[in-house]
């Protein structure tokens, strides 16, 4: 089987988001980029399909190359090899349009993306891949199991949960439940060396047209400061809950 | 001409997020000289829409789209759309329409954006508004395709009533068989019980809780105002509470009128799933956490001793305001 799995380099968790240039771009300065973490469980997963079932995995982004630690952080983590194409990811359809292009020419059988990425939160990359390729698609993965050509994935829905079955090819969009958080891998030294000497393929992109742009980036109003009310008076946040908030 | 939303219903009933489309959507097709065409799937009763101000209803009654399937109702929206000459389609922000929105916006060749907070800043150029950086900051968006498709987040715009003379029509689009290659198997609903997705007031508990064992507390404070259950990442990872609980950046996201925080310390991943929701209460001991200062109320003190007061005194204003 062949595995590709779209990697997106995002801000770490903890960043301050700041911007510049007239607020129309985000500042990276003294941010720390990592794997979106939507796409390190769908890592893990590919990994542990390499284990298991003799999968190849091949990781891939779109983006500049500043990116490539986080191509090579994946390569440690134990992907057989790894793509950057050289453009800036500024439009989901755009990026969409970069990986099908890849998976059309390199035969993938199955796709592992991240449900979003966990800085423009878009949302439409890995649907945009499935629509573009006519590929059977499935988000919100929480579970995935492959046999043969065909696929079981359980989906997070709202209040529960839904197991599905599809045949290969499959585009998934997967999140946290993929794997657990303690089975993430973290790159050790010999993975580390061993990805020093693995491809990273830069391939340059196809024409395809950006969709949308961000045009000015906003941060919200600064809040005005909490309303501490006493412990031992609680009638009184009733009370503000009731006539100043009107949510009770 | 005309704006198409897609008005998701489970059982035959409209979800409360279709009504909110409905509304957005009215406010969009009036800068736009247009009207609002909704396409509903296996809803028994489509005339409440028109409180909304729908206009036209392309009414779909199908077995075959008894459980939902992405990829055939992204097909069924996408032909609504091409019979309307739709070229702003706006869907919602639940599981399911997260899910099709980027199908319908392939097959159609439109530009889609999620994430929408607000009205159209500008409707030539299209821009719009959109949360980003796990709603750490908005992001304005352009969209330059002729045919536009938004997602618009959960609580951002509210319902407002306008009424229009509703008219309907059934629809039957074509479906073929590559629509159902995904194939739905067994579905698990919890029930009786109020979802993240579905809550007004959402009742959180952290690892200042201490154990499994005390989640009574926040149980009851939920039970009195109707509200949803949910946690912080650590609790659903020590097996406190399911994962489906957990919100945040890496969880679900929470955009509910009112979001009580128990022993949650308010790290910035945790906030980032929460800014949207309207009111935050913020109950901890220690006067110093961070989740005071995006907070609207706050009581610093030990949870064992207020939650159980707060229930109490709630309880009471129920009583009498009801
Ligand atoms: C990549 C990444 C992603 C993450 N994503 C998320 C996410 O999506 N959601 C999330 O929640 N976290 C997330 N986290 C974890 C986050 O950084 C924090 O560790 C977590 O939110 C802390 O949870 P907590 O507040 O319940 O626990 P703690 O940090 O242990 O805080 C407990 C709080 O309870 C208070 N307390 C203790 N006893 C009492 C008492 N008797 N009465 C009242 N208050 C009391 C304490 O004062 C403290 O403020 C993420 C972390 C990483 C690295």
């Amino acid at each position: 089987m062949k595995i590709l799995v779209c990697i997106s380099h995002v801000p770490d968790t903890t960043s301050k988001i700041n911007f510049t240039n007239g607020d129309s771009e985000f500042d990276t300065n003294g941010v720390q980029f990592v794997i979106n973490p939507n796409d390190e469980f769908g890592l893990t997963r590919a990994i542990w399909f390499q284990e298991q079932q003799g999968a190849n995995v091949t990781v891939i982004n779109v983006g500049g190359p500043d990116t490539e630690p986080t191509l090579r952080k994946a390569l440690a983590i134990g992907a057989n090899e790894a793509i950057r194409i050289n453009a800036k990811p500024t439009d989901g359809f755009f990026v969409a349009k970069q990986l099908a292009e890849v998976i059309k020419q390199g035969q993938y059988d199955l796709v592992i993306c991240g449900k979003e990425s966990l800085d423009y939160n878009g949302g439409m990359v890995p649907g945009m891949i499935a629509g573009l390729l006519g590929y059977n698609f499935i988000n919100s993965c929480i579970d995935l199991k492959v046999d043969g050509s065909s696929a079981k994935v359980i989906r997070e829905i709202d209040g529960g949960k839904e197991t599905s079955s599809a045949s290969l090819p499959l585009v998934i969009g997967g999140q946290k439940g993929l794997v657990e958080e303690k089975d993430l891998r973290i790159p050790n030294m010999r993975g580390i060396m061993t990805a020093r000497t693995k491809a990273l393929t830069v391939l340059e992109p196809i024409d395809a047209n950006n969709n949308t742009k961000a045009v000015k980036f906003e941060k919200p109003t600064p809040k005005s400061a909490v309303k501490l009310v006493s412990a031992d008076n609680l009638d009184e946040l009733v009370s503000l809950l009731h006539n100043e908030a009107k949510v009770i | 001409m005309s704006l198409l939303i897609y008005a998701e219903s489970a059982e035959g009933k409209f979800k409360k997020v279709a009504f909110e489309l409905a509304s957005y959507a009215k406010k969009v097709a009036e800068s736009l000289g247009t009207t609002v065409t909704a396409v509903t799937v296996n809803a028994s009763d489509v005339s409440e829409l028109s409180k909304y101000g729908v206009d036209k209803v392309l009414k779909v009654t199908n077995d075959k789209l008894a459980t939902f399937n992405a990829k055939a109702f992204a097909d069924v929206i996408k032909q609504a759309a091409q019979k309307e000459g739709a070229r702003v389609i706006v869907l919602s922000s639940t599981t399911d329409s997260i899910y099709l929105a980027p199908l319908v916006a392939v097959g159609l060749e439109a530009g889609y954006t999620s994430n929408v907070v607000g009205l159209p800043l500008s409707t030539s150029p299209f821009q719009v508004k959109r949360n980003a950086f796990s709603n750490k900051a908005f992001n304005i968006t352009e969209i330059s395709t002729d045919i536009k498709v938004l997602g618009l987040a959960k609580n951002s715009y509210g319902l407002v009533e306008s009424t229009s003379t509703l008219s309907t029509e059934d629809f039957s689009p074509s479906l073929n068989d590559a629509d159902f290659n995904v194939k739905v198997e067994n579905v698990e609903k919890v029930t009786g019980k109020v979802t993240i997705a579905d809550a007004e007031v959402v009742v959180s508990g952290g690892r200042g809780l201490k154990g499994p064992e005390n989640w009574g507390l926040v149980e009851e404070l939920a039970t009195v105002l109707g509200a949803a259950t949910a946690c912080s990442k650590p609790v659903s990872d020590l097996g406190w509470r399911p994962h489906s609980e957990h919100v945040g950046q890496t969880g679900k996201p929470v955009a509910t009128n009112l979001y009580i925080a128990i022993g949650i310390s308010g790290a910035i991943q945790h906030i980032a799933g929460i800014n949207s929701s309207k009111v935050k209460v913020v109950i901890n001991s220690d006067p110093e956490a961070p989740f005071f200062k995006v907070a609207d109320y706050g009581v610093v003190g030990d949870a064992f001793e207020i939650v159980p007061k707060l229930t109490q005194k709630l309880k009471e204003f129920k009583a009498q305001n009801s």
